[in-house]
């Protein structure tokens, strides 16, 4: 399968980008933040890159989506699980796909849950744009506009590809 | 996409098999049981945040109606609705208009009136759940918080949880559930999940003034003898003896019921030595079970407290999820 965008050369120039904005905010060591499932891929991978230890927080917004009153529980909800004090730190919250924005919403109102960071950054490996809220990305590997019956999908984890497809429901 | 069949659904599933209300553990299937672990199992840690809150149900309203006395489980539903963020009504049944005079279904019309959109029904009277959830609107869904001697479904589920996160799986096991079978609405939904979740062997123990009529068409083996029934089981679980509900002499005397039934250290050594030890609460210590094996290593009562909000938020999440499907699924035919 060809994938839409050249992963591995958007996930160095990300890394690159991320260490340069860290260094021009005096960030040092952020904890890193992936959303499930997709952002976890990306953001283990940026830690490979990046040479950073420590263990990857992953997130999941099920209990935070919006959309509750319209569509219901999601059916696979996952642990969200934060093996690290988040409270005054600097976190780095990673996404493989940012769109209408209301996935990130949902992340940083779960964050503040377990604590009061004390900056974000956000990282997305595409940004296809189509924003509800005014959400932007720090870092962004590539960008592009979609038809509004298309959508992308990251396959992983090893190796990362992404997929266009065919929209079939609400994202 | 799910088959839609009405007729098939019996009343606490919509129309897509997804819970709607949550009544009994019969009529429904290993995967919802295990749908409600996994769910619970997520919610788990919503309780080692700084903030114990999610905002799923945020907006909605449950109602705890509890027509008979209870702290400790209207507690748990009360925190398990507040960690899920919907707005709770203690209805306090003894000092309500029903002492006026007010019917039952009068009071629940109000309370529909007034948008709750979950009861928590707790009712001496065996099937007041099930009556209720026939009654109300689309838009409540009902769960059993323990009705007269028939199911205490929530009670079963977060026991289920506790076993499997001490035990990891169901096959092989060899559980024993001891003391007061015939008065004990939780046995009842212990003794349905564990044969549909596959544990090996349910074993009650009890003297026979202390067991239902017909109970080995219940799927599981009879033992009179702790010493007998407890060899080799993974799983211990006490019930609490129900002494409001004991009518006529059906025990020569507390004392004598622990000599025979009780659980001390000498009978849980008959058990695996890595069993675990569980009571629903409140515990009759003395009674049926002495205050070293109840604070001992095996253990898991206090697990089961914790584990009892988790599995309220899962079931309370997963109705609601349900009501909402079978609302979007009749507005989409209208």
């Amino acid at each position: 399968m060809t994938s839409l965008i050249d992963v591995d050369a958007a996930m160095r120039d990300m890394a690159e980008k991320l260490k340069l904005l860290c260094a021009e905010r005096n960030i040092d060591k952020p904890a890193l933040v992936g959303i499930h499932t997709g952002g976890v891929w990306v953001a283990r991978r940026l830690q490979s890159l990046l040479g950073w230890d420590g263990p990857v927080g992953e997130l999941d917004i099920s209990f935070y989506r919006d959309d509750f009153t319209r569509i219901g529980l999601n059916p696979k909800v996952k642990a969200s699980s934060l093996p690290f004090e988040t409270e005054g730190r600097d976190v780095v919250l990673v996404d493989d796909v940012i769109m209408s924005g209301r996935t990130i919403r949902a992340a940083m109102n779960e964050l503040f849950d377990f604590g009061r960071p004390a900056s974000i950054l956000l990282v997305a490996l595409m940004d296809v744009g189509g924003r509800d809220l005014p959400i932007q990305p720090d870092v962004v590997g590539a960008s592009r506009r979609l038809q509004s019956n298309q959508r992308v999908k990251l396959l992983g984890p090893d190796p990362l590809a992404v997929e266009l497809r065919e929209k079939t429901g609400s994202s | 996409m799910p088959r839609i069949d009405d007729e098939l659904s019996p009343l606490q599933l919509n129309r897509f098999q997804q819970l709607r209300h949550f009544l009994t553990i019969e009529g429904l299937s290993r995967k919802h049981l295990t749908d409600i672990l996994d769910t619970a199992d997520t919610f788990i840690e919503v309780g080692s945040r700084s903030i114990k809150k999610v905002p799923l149900l945020r907006g909605k309203t449950v109602a705890n109606l509890f027509f008979e006395a209870s702290t400790r489980t209207r507690t748990t539903f009360e925190l398990a609705a507040k960690r899920l963020s919907a707005d709770v009504l203690n209805i306090n049944i003894t000092t309500s208009a029903t002492s006026k005079g007010e019917s039952l279904s009068d009071m629940l019309r109000n309370l529909e009136a007034m948008a709750v959109d979950m009861f928590v029904v707790r009712h001496a009277q065996s099937g007041a759940p099930h009556f209720i959830a026939k009654s109300v609107t689309p838009r409540v869904s009902v769960i059993n918080a323990g009705d007269g001697r028939h199911a205490h479904p929530t009670q079963a589920m977060l026991d289920m949880l506790t076993i499997r996160q001490h035990k990891h799986k169901f096959e092989g096991l060899k559980v024993a559930i001891v003391g007061d079978i015939l008065h004990s609405r939780v046995a009842r939904s212990q003794i349905q999940a564990l044969n549909l979740l596959g544990a090996e062997e349910v074993r009650v123990i009890a003297p026979d003034t202390l067991l239902p009529p017909y109970i080995d068409q219940f799927g599981v083996k009879v033992f009179s003898s702790m010493k007998e029934g407890m060899r080799d089981v993974d799983v211990v679980i006490m019930l609490r003896l129900q002494k409001e509900r004991m009518e006529g002499a059906l025990l020569p005397s507390e004392q004598e019921f622990f000599r025979l039934y009780g659980l001390s250290q000498d009978k849980l050594a008959l058990a695996k030595p890595d069993a675990i030890v569980m009571h629903p609460g409140p515990i009759n210590r003395g009674v049926e079970i002495e205050s070293a094996v109840a604070d001992g290593p095996q253990s898991v009562i206090l697990n089961q407290v914790t584990n009892g909000i988790a599995v309220r938020m899962a079931v309370m999440s997963m109705a609601m999820s349900g009501q909402i499907a079978e609302l979007t699924a009749d507005e989409e035919v209208a």
